[in-house]
């Protein structure tokens, strides 16, 4: 049983390779970039390829590109306001970005590079840097009022002033372990399960009940993928959402 | 049960594998920051993430605005052309109505004008007619008195001459014409003749 145990390397699958061979491994170009190029690919497809046929009544492929413009732009006017149009790309292409990212890593022997922290971190470092700068380029040092709340009282300023300094810079830190820990916590359990249904399946002292019961870990794995689309939409769409949240908080304070 | 209890025991076995390969030499491999390609791999993340965001923003984006843009006037053209388009047809429906009122109301006017000189016609001719009628009866009663009063005159005359006649052959003288004419007056006028 030991023996067997041993064999789950379930975080085996996060390890960086190089991809594109010699000429990749010579730049250090890894398959998690390879991956990100192609979601890049894909997005940029979706929207020229769905926007082609500029019919009145849209195609499946239109319907989808005009689907998620329409509802990114809808978010980012909702949640920042009119002013949300001027980051609309920005938020449409992180968006996209994390979204597609999640859902190639479901795909067998693809990789998933939101599932590396220093990935999800550079995004929210991204977003945070953009809005501080709009924050500071709007209001200018006034921004700094943000950090103590009006009406609050002044006596209570050393204890306001650096538990908010502190929750801003937390931002990134928590808008970055949600997404990898949620990625790796699924792909971790997709790795497991799957070696249960191989380690129960040439179990010697199961035998045939075995092949049988590895049903079960099988069963976990499928009911898991559809989990698992669920939580690519989410997390991506919560990245997405927050970072609308912090725009509308850099553009309007408070 | 069986199954169940496995599953437990192996996700225990698995704890301690990943406990083990955390203290061990290995870890997870997005923490080994010592690792050249984890470095590198930011590096082509912020040059694919830059390349992804321009094309996006001024090439692909503008072109899904532009599709949505141009459903969005040809919408709202068809929604004017509609409005115009039922705009001219409430117009002509009021224009029809209008028209068929004034026809109406003309043809109303004109029965109206048709009764009433026909009504003034016939009225006049009663109005001729009745005139003549009572032209003709004045004249004929004119014409009966005369000839009644001729006929009172011619009797007074035979009764006066035959009282004349029958006193002179009854009497053999010849009759006082005066009283003759006296008493033939009073008897007619006793007999209301006179």
């Amino acid at each position: 049983m030991a023996a067997e145990a041993h064999a789950i390397d379930a975080l085996g699958q996060f390890k960086l390779t190089t991809a594109l061979g010699p000429i990749g491994a010579s730049v250090n170009f890894t398959q998690s970039n390879l991956m990100m190029v192609i979601s890049g690919l894909l997005i940029l497809g979706l929207m020229v390829l769905g926007a082609r046929p500029q019919a009145v009544v849209p195609g499946r492929l239109q319907a989808l590109a005009e689907m998620a413009y329409e509802g990114i732009r809808k978010m980012c006017i909702e949640q920042i306001g009119e002013e949300g149009k001027a980051f609309f790309p920005f938020v449409f292409t992180l968006f996209m970005f994390v979204l597609i990212g999640n859902l190639l890593g479901l795909l067998p022997f693809s990789f998933t590079y939101t599932s590396h922290i220093a990935v999800t971190l550079t995004l929210a470092l991204t977003v945070i840097v953009l809005v501080t700068i709009v924050a500071l380029k709007i209001h200018g040092l006034h921004f700094f009022s943000y950090f103590f709340p009006p009406g609050a009282p002044v006596l209570l300023a050393p204890i306001i002033v650096p538990v908010e300094i502190i929750s801003y810079l937390s931002r990134p830190v928590s808008l970055s372990i949600r997404l990898f820990a949620n990625m790796v916590a699924g792909h971790v359990m997709f790795e497991v399960f799957a070696s249960f249904i191989l380690m129960m399946a040439a179990s010697h002292a199961l035998g045939s009940f075995g092949v049988v019961g590895a049903v079960g870990p099988m069963a976990l794995n499928v009911a898991l993928m559809g989990f698992e689309l669920l939580v690519a939409f989410l997390q991506a769409y919560v990245f997405a959402i927050l970072t609308c949240i912090y725009l509308h908080d850099a553009v309007h304070l408070h | 049960m069986r199954p169940i209890g496995l599953l437990t025991a192996a996700a225990l076995s698995f704890l301690t594998s990943v406990a083990l390969a955390a203290e061990g030499k290995e870890g997870m491999p997005q923490l080994d920051f010592k690792n050249v390609l984890l470095k590198s791999q930011i590096v082509w993340l912020v040059i694919i993430f830059v390349v992804l965001y321009i094309l996006l923003s001024r090439w692909a984006l503008p072109k899904v605005g532009a599709v949505l843009e141009k459903r969005a006037a040809t919408i709202a053209g068809d929604l004017d052309a509609a409005r115009q388009a039922k705009g001219a047809a409430d117009a002509a429906v009021a224009e029809l109505t209008a028209k068929t009122r004034e026809a109406h109301a003309g043809a109303q006017a004109e029965i109206a004008g048709a009764v009433d000189a026909a009504k003034a016609a016939a009225a006049a001719q009663t109005a001729t007619l009745t005139a003549r009628l009572d032209a003709q009866l004045a004249e004929a009663e004119g014409r009966i008195n005369a000839a009644r009063a001729a006929a009172m005159g011619a009797l007074r005359q035979v009764a006066s001459d035959t009282a004349g006649v029958v006193v002179s052959r009854l009497t053999g003288v010849a009759a006082n014409a005066a009283a003759v004419d006296a008493a033939v007056g009073s008897a007619l006028s006793a007999r209301g003749l006179g």
